[in-house]
């Protein structure tokens, strides 16, 4: 069993991914904080973080600009960092319409673009945009070198395939390879697709009821420029998060469904030639399995001890079911463990409390960045 | 009264028709739309609701649009696809696959057999559905309101009483019912206008289709659960008949006897020091849950109603039975 920061060692980007409700966002940022205590200099790029964590790292205003969080309010919270941290938002649209910008031979195609309707449906509501730009940021980021890591906190998608697909879909639409060929008035592509086509195109207009192709024909002459650049930028992209130096951790939760989820997903990016790191499992119920032997005669020794019966059986019965939801966790980071043939599987207690500032994720972050002893014996203490 | 005109017909305000309407009881709609945050239990809810309605005799149907086949291994059964399955006595699942339901689409729009069957082959077609932004949420809520039609547009289709759709995440979910609404507007002729159209009102008839809220008792879902609530109302149109709390913890221990259990803690040690410290962690929660909760009644129209937390391993379907006898 390793550590984060035995993981992230030598990484220069962390990209942490799995199915949503499972807390990626603060284990994005305890992440980011804990390798930035190390002295590193982090940017974590999230997604929708709590209003009370993005409170209480004083960046009210998270834009899509990275912005340094105040050292003062690590010494505030009690929590020494050697090196900085930064957090920015992703905001898709604007990151399209950024790259828009960065990609347009001239201004009058920029604005062809970005006031096209089938481009303003695609940058804020196709599926797969926010993803793509996630990544379009991370590459840029990374290509300006400020930082010694990047954490980006993945977007929630429906399956994990939606997130590795859903940036070679959008390419493949921009380039719209399969529409361009029919799109010429006239020549030879009108010739050779023939009538199969326009009767294809006449039926779809009656369907939706408006010309869409007339838009889509718009959208892809202004895009025409900049088809060659897009494809350019994708494909280093793509190298960028083969590259070994990229890590993806993938979040889950110890119930038996973000389990699956978290095993199909290290499959899919086991297929994608994907450097995976290792696993963080929230929200595990440690087990006391040193214990069970006293467990038996467990109400007797209460009532004993408290002087009250009635709260001893209580206190035994909360006891056996907190032990009951451990077991099950065991067994499924057991069988998570297996099916992915890693012994990096980081497990993340239940907390009593909501994590929601600083001190929070420091608190994580003993967990995250434990040695595998410190681990057990920390599990221990809090049974 | 308020209102505007849209077209030729005359809308409220949505958030005028929410105020004004009486709330009807939830199972007795013929839409329920279950919508939270990822990973609150909405799938648990619906298949809760759904052994619910069954139990009552109504014929219920819960669709799953996101291809998980969340409800159908809940059951442990196979996996149903975009077929309608029978789960239990009176219960159906199916799984909204949007290519089917297009594909279902076109063979009720399209007549003639060879012309349909051009159709599919067609790179171009396949492109072009696949390429227009929100198609594939239209089909899959049409397909939604073809599941609830009394007169079924499939052949020899089964009637329910009840469909209830276990729906996107936050996020996805409201831009998911508006679907409706923004083609009515883009498609300004056509069929698929007045289709559009007829899907805009099915989903903003309050009287027969109503939507239910999963919350988590923690910040960042009670949030989203007001957020989505007020854009539920507001921005869609659409009912918001209920709030389900999930997951609260019973409380079980007291104030005097937490602070007892602080001095075990501090004295003992192994089996009573651990089980001292599970019970002040369950203390704490459940405290911090209800603080939640008291948050919520305050930030949400709808009445909220809590589901408690299972003590289970797992969540499968006798645990949405157990979930089901609280429902109401």
């Amino acid at each position: 069993m390793a550590s984060v920061g035995e993981v992230l060692e030598g990484k220069s980007i962390c990209i942490c991914a799995g199915s949503g409700g499972v807390g990626k966002t603060t284990t994005s940022a305890a992440i980011a904080l804990g390798m930035a205590a190390q002295g590193l200099k982090v940017c974590v790029l999230t997604i929708d973080p709590a209003k009370r964590l993005a409170d209480s790292l004083g960046l009210e205003e998270l834009g899509n600009e990275a912005r340094q969080v105040d050292p003062a309010l690590f010494e505030a919270q009690g929590v020494e960092v050697k090196g900085e941290l930064w957090a920015m938002m992703l905001d898709a649209k604007a990151t399209f319409d950024e790259l828009i910008a960065r990609q347009a031979p001239d201004e009058e195609s920029r604005d062809r673009v970005l006031n096209n309707r089938i481009y303003q449906q695609i940058s804020s509501a196709l599926a797969g945009s926010q993803e793509y730009m996630a990544m379009e940021k991370l590459f840029e980021l990374h290509t300006e070198g400020d930082f010694d890591l990047l954490v980006l906190d993945t977007p929630p998608t429906r399956n994990a395939l939606d997130f590795l697909d859903a940036p070679k879909r959008l390419t493949q639409f921009i380039e719209g390879k399969s529409l361009r060929v029919f799109m010429k008035p006239t020549g030879l592509a009108a010739k050779v697709t023939g009538r199969g086509v326009s009767v294809a195109l006449g039926v779809f207009k009656k369907i939706v009821g408006f010309d869409l192709l007339a838009d889509l024909a718009e959208f892809f002459n202004a895009f025409s420029g900049m088809v060659d650049g897009f494809q350019a930028r994708a494909k280093r992209v793509n190298k960028l998060l083969a590259d070994p130096e990229t890590c993806f951790l993938v979040v889950c939760g110890p119930q038996g469904e973000p389990i699956d989820e978290a095993v199909y997903f290290h499959r899919k990016l086991v297929e994608a030639k994907l450097p995976f790191g290792g696993v963080v499992v929230n929200k595990v119920h440690y087990p006391a399995d040193e214990l069970r032997a006293e467990v038996e005669d467990l109400p007797a020794a209460l009532a004993d001890k408290l002087g009250d019966a009635n709260l001893a059986k209580r206190v035994a019965a909360n006891f056996a079911d907190y032990q009951a939801l451990a077991e099950r966790d065991a067994r499924n980071i057991d069988h998570l463990a297996s099916e992915l043939r890693t012994s990096c599987v980081i497990r993340v207690p239940y907390l009593d409390e909501d994590v929601h500032d600083l001190a929070g994720l420091s608190q994580i972050d003993r967990y995250l960045f434990a040695t595998a002893e410190e681990r057990v014996e920390m599990a221990a203490g809090r049974a | 009264m308020r209102g505007y005109s849209y077209g030729s017909r005359l809308f409220l305000p949505a958030s005028e028709i929410a105020r004004n309407q009486p709330i009807p009881n939830l199972l007795d709609k013929r839409l329920v739309i279950v919508t939270g945050k990822g990973g609150v239990g909405k799938t648990t809810v619906a298949v809760a609701l759904g052994l619910r309605a069954a139990a009552e005799g109504k014929r219920t149907i819960v669709c799953e649009v996101s291809s998980q086949e969340n409800t159908s291994r809940m059951f442990d059964h196979t996996s149903v696809g975009f077929h309608e399955v029978e789960m239990e006595e009176n219960l159906w699942s199916i799984s909204i696959d949007p290519d089917e339901s297009m594909r279902e689409y076109v063979l009720l729009q399209l007549k003639v057999r060879a012309m349909r069957d051009m159709l599919f082959r067609s790179r171009i077609f396949n492109y072009l559905a696949a390429a227009t932004p929100g198609l594939k949420e239209l089909v899959t809520i049409g397909k939604i309101w073809e599941l609830a039609q009394l007169d079924r547009k499939v052949k020899q289709g089964r009637k329910y009483d009840l469909v209830i759709v276990d729906a996107p995440a936050t996020g996805h979910g409201v831009g998911f019912l508006q679907t409706p609404r923004t083609f009515a507007s883009i498609a300004r002729v056509g069929p698929i206008h007045s289709q559009a159209q007829t899907l805009d009102r099915f989903i903003t008839d309050h009287e027969n289709t109503g939507t239910a809220i999963v919350a988590l008792p923690e910040e960042m879902p009670v949030n989203e659960s007001m957020m989505l609530e007020k854009e539920l109302r507001d921005e869609v149109g659409v009912a918001v008949d209920r709030v389900y709390l999930n997951g609260l913890y019973p409380e079980r221990f007291k104030k005097e006897e937490a602070e007892k259990l602080s001095q075990l803690v501090e004295t003992e040690n192994g089996a009573a020091k651990a089980a001292a410290r599970a019970a002040l962690s369950e203390y704490g929660r459940a405290k911090s849950q209800r603080t939640q909760l008291n948050r919520l009644k305050r930030g949400v129209e709808a009445p909220v109603k809590t589901l408690p937390f299972l003590f289970e391993p797992e969540l499968d379907v006798e645990a949405a039975r157990t979930l089901a006898g609280r429902l109401s």
